[in-house]
């Protein structure tokens, strides 16, 4: 039998049907995750068709994009923005009551980002194909998951059928080799990926990311990884399951449990890729060289190394990123004014992001022209970065401490910038007016965040570190 | 879903490469939970100042955008978010149809789901139709052929099984459904 690749292995073992005659195949999904902002049309029309969910046991729900992060009211009410978005979690609250699915709602200790909640949980494991009206769905990849976003109306498909209608994607090996330097991220590895593929870099493919740093990374650094295939225009994302991957599932509450968790993880680990599994196309990128990496523009492929200087207007692109960003050819990033500071999304929201921060701004102030807002992941990361005192930190700092949620990721809750504002956010999307109207963001890894806040100006968290404020 | 067939429009061109979900419908708008009324919000942020007035150097504020069902636009067209509201605020703009040289593949998929072509041609082709913006376009499913108004065709291609629902009004979700028993037993094996 020939080599497979993690990807041959579970595309070929959910092939419910795969027609010969050019109708696409027909997937089984084993995990469908729900939030709040893209069922309510599908439930819909399950409602219009009289049709249940057909597994509501493999259907899990959260609410993060448009809920609150501020305390409740003085009356005890939750603080949303607008009646839309309290409609907006009400009524999957009841679309999940009505259909029998599991919600980690708001009474709910698991409750946090989609992303962040199913993998805490267990819920994520090897070998599962795994669904959400959601592209950062990319992120449970780093299980040796195969997990991609869908719409709405395919969000309706998998409820109703468990199934979705799909061609196979070609396959794309990312292999990264050589040690970080020390002070080098996840997050700054994965700015520099997606600036050396470009924004459609992944397009048409699902990435499999390998090699000697990508083995070495832990389950919530892959996770980083793998969150950002989607900003690469890849279908998903992936990471071979390992020994790392299974001591992180070991004892989660929804992973199997005793012998049948050493049954699993025999399964898990036999379905790595081969040594010799063939892709389509590879990338090979040199992790030795990478140092603290920030976007620039309003694409997050337009990156520059902290140290560097941005490009020379080459194109209408260059010059309107330029533009948009208030910032000029050739210029150097680092000493850029910041606004807003944001720690927080799919990306890096997880217990090791806020370690990273907190160790930042451990005996340092935010600068007095920075607002910044810590928002963890999920209730657990919560509760787990509360009783390490990281909390007490970021406070002592001056930074806000919030709820779990979205948050300023996407700005559904109001958690926005202002026009013209500069926030240097650990989320994944630069886009134009993604934080805000007119709101101006770069995307950096924790460290450089923090450091940035402390500095009131974008800076190299190393130097901060090594020479800045005593500690 | 209703057949799509042919599209027969003018073309308006947006001549940027990327643009995203987000600039073709801000986040914010994305509290509703109905797919009406989202065309207000297409390309809000360059469409409508902060008081609401129209944006004069917009190309869909300019007289000649009015009518046009065929969005011409740059390369990378739709990347970004899964949200469907994407191409639901399109639809209900009044757009029948988005042609690129390059369209993300989950705004594709999504845009073909509702009956928006998102169509991908060569990049020749791509650059023809840019500069020709306010032509009389003719897209046509079945032959997958855009005919130019000086009688050029420039060729797409769709996923065949696509196209037929397209032609059809095959609605994916009933045809998935159709398939329960194959469903049954591979739940049963798995
Ligand atoms: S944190 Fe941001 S990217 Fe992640 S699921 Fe929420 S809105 Fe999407």
């Amino acid at each position: 039998m020939s080599a497979r690749s993690l990807f041959d292995r579970i595309w070929d073992s959910h092939l419910v049907e795969s027609p010969d005659d050019g109708r696409p195949s027909v997937i089984y999904i084993d995990l469908h995750l729900i939030h709040e902002v893209t069922t309510p049309q599908a439930f819909s029309v399950l409602r219009e068709r009289g049709l249940p969910v057909r597994r509501p046991d493999r259907t899990l729900g959260t609410l993060d994009h448009s809920t609150p992060t501020l305390p409740r009211n003085a009356d005890g009410s939750r603080a949303y923005l607008d009646a839309a978005t309290l409609a907006q979690v009400t009524q999957l609250e009841r679309n999940c009551v009505e259909f029998g699915i599991a919600l980690r709602g708001w009474d709910s200790p698991d409750r946090g980002i989609v992303h962040v909640m199913a993998p805490e949980l267990g819920r994520t494991q090897p070998g599962m194909t795994i669904v959400c009206g959601d592209s950062h769905t990319s992120t449970h990849g780093a299980f040796g998951a195969l997990a991609f976003g869908i719409g709405t109306t395919e969000v309706g498909h998998v409820l109703a059928t468990q199934c979705l209608l799909q061609r196979k994607p070609k396959t794309l090996a990312v292999t990264i080799d050589g040690a970080l330097a020390p002070g080098v991220s996840a997050k700054d590895l994965t700015l520099h990926v997606v600036g050396t593929l470009g924004v459609d870099g992944g397009s048409g493919h699902v990435i499999e990311f390998r090699g000697s740093t990508v083995r070495a990374l832990s389950m919530e650094q892959r996770m980083t990884l793998c969150n950002m295939s989607i900003e690469m225009g890849a279908r998903a994302g992936m990471v071979s399951p390992d020994a790392t991957t299974v001591e992180w599932l070991r004892g989660r509450s929804e992973a199997p449990q005793g012998e049948a968790f050493d049954a699993a993880a025999t399964r898990w680990l036999a379905l790595a890729s081969d040594p010799d599994a063939a892709f389509d196309r590879e990338v090979r990128i040199d992790a030795t060289r990478i140092v603290p990496t920030v976007t620039w523009g309003t694409d997050p492929g337009k990156t520059v190394a902290i140290d560097g200087h941005l490009p020379g207007v080459r194109d209408a692109a260059t010059r309107k990123a330029l533009d948009y960003m208030r910032l000029r050819e050739g210029q150097q990033i680092a000493g850029e004014p910041v606004d807003v500071v944001f720690v927080g999304s799919c990306t890096n929201s997880r217990l090791s992001d806020l370690r990273d921060a907190a160790a930042v701004l451990r005996g340092r102030k935010v600068s007095p022209r920075v607002r910044m807002l810590v928002v963890p992941g999920s209730e657990r990361v919560k509760r787990e970065a509360e009783a390490e005192g990281l909390h007490e930190v970021f406070l002592a700092a001056g930074a806000q401490w919030r709820e779990p949620g979205c948050s300023m990721c996407i700005g559904m809750n109001g958690d926005i910038a202002r026009p013209g504002e500069l926030v240097v956010s650990t989320s994944n999307r630069n886009f134009e007016g993604r934080q805000g109207k007119g709101v101006r963001t770069v995307l950096a890894s924790p460290a450089t965040a923090a450091a940035s806040a402390v500095a009131g100006a974008i800076v190299d968290h190393r130097t901060l570190t090594a020479t800045g404020q005593a500690a | 879903m209703n057949p799509v067939r042919t599209v027969r429009s003018r073309s308006v061109a947006l001549a940027i490469d990327n643009i995203d979900t987000d600039q073709i419908i801000p986040a914010r708008f994305l509290t509703t939970t109905t797919r009406a009324g989202l065309g207000r919000h297409a390309f809000n942020d360059w469409r409508w100042r902060a008081d609401g007035t129209p944006e004069p150097g917009f190309v869909l504020n300019q007289p000649q955008a009015e009518g046009a069902a065929i969005l011409v636009a740059g390369r990378n067209f739709g990347c970004g978010s899964s949200r469907e509201h994407a191409p639901w605020a399109l639809l209900d703009a009044g757009f029948q149809a988005v042609i690129s040289s390059a369209i993300a593949d989950i705004f594709r998929n999504n845009a073909l789901k509702n009956g928006l072509l998102a169509l991908v041609i060569d990049e020749v082709a791509h650059a023809e139709l840019l500069a020709h913006p306010g032509e009389r376009l003719l897209i046509d499913v079945a032959s997958e052929t855009i005919t130019r108004e000086n009688g050029r065709q420039v060729r797409f291609t769709l996923d065949p099984f696509v196209r037929q629902c397209l032609l059809d009004g095959i609605d994916e979700l009933g045809y998935l459904s159709q398939r329960a028993e194959l469903i049954d037993r591979y739940e049963a094996r798995a």
